[in-house]
């Protein structure tokens, strides 16, 4: 993928080239390319004189950086606690089976990216999915195919 | 901007002026859980009839934060607890918009909306008079729900930042010493000493020092601290700015979750406020003190809430924990005294300041003073937050203010702290409720969460959700963490499947210990507790799946199997529309069958059933 080094710079001047907000720079590129293409990785390592080794390091230690691309719209199915007791599992399974994508992976057709999450902090309304930034409560199987479909066929596309 | 006390005073005033104009106020709560049951879309829709009826001079609507029922979203308050409304706008919008519109205009109350007791007789208006809200003490979830979090001005009238005003002039160890002495322990999860904590930072060699908020809120069921900074933002700032005065710190951050957005946005936005009106930047209250605070997003990693961890992540660094042979009071974040607290410690502080620390210390247990919130999630019928006095018994916290089990279903366990604490039984609810009687119990505080078990949930299935959390979320420093409790989750899962051999409980209590013992942080030291404290409780549950191979709440899919009691079964259908891979079949008002080659064993259809007719083999 091509990167824009305008926009990395833009993102770069934004924490004044600090390195300690290098996982706030990944955020912000991720939230430009929907993944942090290696490119910009580093492309950031480089202007601040980080080892590549380290900035992969922090690419990977945190589950909110993807090194793969992901879907037009990402699924996070909540299996925190009270998500779990609530039936969690089942609803990731009819994520997977609807979508026929095992968790962590995007659909063919690059619309959804499927994954958990271990506690959205909404454990009342348990369970819980987020699409994007929009919460589900309360889901039950046959919601699944409702959230799907909005998202599908609705506005947000 | 430096601000005097005489502006605040006349700040509070202009605001009761303004608000003095209308003749109503409705307040539409906006916090994670009512958003996601459409609260903003209520928000708008009854915003723009009250334009259109011509109202807007005569009432105001505004959005508060969480206001704790979270079961019964959206919640609706008009005035000061006058009336509550519930679940509005959810099932049919415009209907309920209308109702709303006529309670303002004709004083009629709509019964639709009100919250019913259990016995469907019994209707309350006043949210004061609900059970759930009744017994609870809300002294740091005062404001939540009743201010708009946006507004610094409402803060301020509700006597916001004069206890910052009233600190300034105090000298710093008496500030420390008021602390210490109204007993207020960490609400994070190890219930340590905060003005100890305080002390020590203050006395530590090195400068700049630093002033650190734990808002990684990452123990799954918990969200009081979301909650805090979505609802009542200031009072979390105020906290800190008269911490870093106490300590001699400049410089606070406050460590945010990844995954809650809306903080991040209200932190931000009451910041921004804060320096503008100079509660933050230079010479805050003419006293010469200088303190800014800056926010740090999480990347999504449970380990980043331990302390070691949260100061390398915002270092920058992968968010590995590092021995602590030198408390982080001494050397923290960039080897400087660094001075952590929760989110909901640091709310605290500006009412042990108001109200003095007799006042916080008088409140709760010998070990355990002031409130705590908890998150009443799980199987019981009223979910959502309160905060009651340290020392209410967990009967009193599940069946009194939670209202008991959904569907009166038999209560088995009730799990606190979290991936490091555990699951208590039955025979405990009676007791009273704080730091040191849950450690007592094998289980911990942690940061609040209580979630409620019932006869349907399996606690090996329990143990081996936790042990599953921990394989993900271990960072992977230590051997015996990463490799450890991956044995267990091993071990455990062969249980669940039916593979379980004998000897394998006494397999996981040895890992256990090792782990405890090898491990770095607390998160691995505590990473067996739900293992140990499952098995204390409830061997009998792991014995009959080892040696029965049977699944007593019918949950473990390899040993289970759900059929139609063709007797009980009225053929109304429910289950086929419920059920996700559409296995179950049979003509209407037929008794139906499942087709054991396609069923995945969900359990669906029992929970959904009416008339009891699937029975769990």
């Amino acid at each position: 993928m091509e990167v824009d080094v305008g926009k990395l710079n833009t993102i770069l001047n934004k924490y004044g080239g600090d390195k300690s907000y290098i996982l706030a720079m990944f955020q912000d590129i991720q939230k430009e390319y929907r993944y942090l293409p290696k490119d910009a990785l580093k492309y950031i390592c480089d202007k601040l004189s980080i080892p590549f080794s380290k900035g992969y390091e922090v690419a990977t230690f945190y589950k909110a950086i993807s090194l793969k691309p992901r879907g037009k719209h990402t699924i996070h199915v909540c299996l925190g606690t009270a998500c779990h007791l609530r039936g969690g599992p089942n609803i990731l399974d009819s994520f997977e089976r609807v979508l026929n994508v095992k968790k962590g992976d995007t659909t063919g057709d690059g619309m959804f990216t499927l994954e958990s999450v271990n506690c959205l902090g909404a454990c009342a309304l348990a369970p819980l999915v987020r699409v994007d930034e929009k919460d589900f409560g309360k889901t039950t199987s046959v919601t699944v195919n409702k959230i799907i479909s909005e998202f599908k066929d609705g506005e947000r596309l | 901007m430096t601000i005097s006390p005489e502006q605040l005073d006349n700040i509070a005033l202009e605001y009761k002026k303004k608000v003095k104009i209308y003749d109503k106020v409705v307040k539409i709560c906006c916090g994670t859980g009512c958003i996601s049951s459409g609260s903003l879309k209520l928000y708008d829709r009854f915003k723009d009839i009250i334009n259109l009826e011509g109202l807007a001079t005569k009432v105001l609507v505004k959005k508060t934060g969480c206001h704790g029922l979270c079961e019964r979203g959206p919640i609706v308050v008009f005035g000061d607890d006058e009336i509550l409304y519930q679940s509005v706008g959810k099932r049919n919008l415009d209907e309920d918009v209308r109702l709303l519109l006529e309670t303002i205009k004709s004083n009629k109350i709509a019964d639709k909306l009100l919250y019913k007791g259990d016995d469907k007789t019994k209707r309350y208006v006043s949210p004061l008079d609900i059970p759930f809200y009744a017994g609870q003490n809300r002294i740091v979830l005062s404001l939540n729900g009743t201010i708009d979090p946006e507004d610094i001005d409402e803060y301020i009238q509700r006597g916001g930042y004069r206890a910052l005003y009233k600190a300034l002039k105090i000298n710093t160890d008496e500030i420390i010493d008021w602390v210490q002495k109204s007993g207020l322990r960490g609400r994070g999860g190890g219930g340590f000493p905060t003005g100890a904590k305080w002390r020590s930072c203050k006395d530590a060699e090195g400068q700049p020092k630093y002033i650190l908020a734990n808002g990684d809120e990452g123990d799954p069921g918990a969200f009081m601290d979301r909650s805090l900074m979505e609802g009542n933002p200031h009072a979390v700032l105020e906290g800190m700015i008269i911490g870093g005065y106490a300590i001699g710190s400049n410089q606070g951050y406050i460590y945010v979750r990844d995954e809650y957005p809306l903080a991040v946005n209200r932190l931000l936005k009451a910041i921004e406020k804060a320096r503008e009106y100079g509660f933050l930047g230079r010479n805050i209250f003419n006293s010469g003190f200088e303190f800014d605070i800056t926010i740090f997003r999480g990347g999504g990693a449970f380990v980043c809430g331990e302390s070691t961890a949260l100061m390398s992540s915002i270092e920058g660094k992968a968010g590995e924990p590092r021995a602590k042979y030198v408390h982080t009071v001494e050397k923290g974040l960039w080897e400087k005294p660094s001075n952590l607290n929760n989110v909901e410690t640091w709310a605290c502080v500006p009412h042990i300041i108001n109200n003095g620390w007799e006042w916080f210390a008088s409140i709760g247990t010998q070990g355990s003073k002031g409130t705590k919130v908890f998150s009443l999630v799980g199987k019981v019928k009223n979910t959502g937050l309160i905060e009651v006095p340290m020392g209410k018994s967990l009967k009193e916290i599940i069946f009194d203010l939670g209202g008991g089990i959904q569907g009166d279903k038999k209560f088995k366990a009730v799990q606190t702290g979290g991936p490091s604490g555990g699951c208590i039984p039955a025979e405990y609810l009676e007791m009273p409720v704080d730091f040191d009687s849950l450690t007592k119990l094998g289980s911990m505080m942690g940061s609040g969460g209580m979630i409620v078990m019932d006869e349907r949930n399996c606690m090996v299935d329990v143990a081996r959700y936790f042990l599953t959390f921990l394989v993900e979320e271990s960072c992977g420093k230590c051997t015996p963490c990463r490799e450890g409790v991956r044995r267990m989750h091993e071990i455990v899962e062969r249980i669940c499947n039916g593979n379980g051999n004998k000897g394998d409980i006494e397999h996981l209590e040895e890992l256990a210990r090792a782990i405890n013992l090898g491990s770095l942080c607390a998160l691995g030291q505590s990473a067996p507790n739900p293992v140990l404290s499952t098995i204390k409780y409830f061997e009998d549950e792991y014995r009959a799946h080892i040696e029965d191979k049977k699944c007593p709440a019918g949950v473990c899919k390899a040993l289970i199997k759900f059929s139609i009691i063709p007797e009980k079964c009225t053929g109304c259908t429910l289950c086929t529309h419920e059920c996700p891979v559409k296995c179950i079949t049979g003509e209407k008002k037929e008794a139906h069958t499942i087709d054991q080659a396609q069923c995945i064993r969900c359990g669906t259809c029992y929970d959904n059933c009416r008339f009891d007719a699937i029975k769990i083999e």
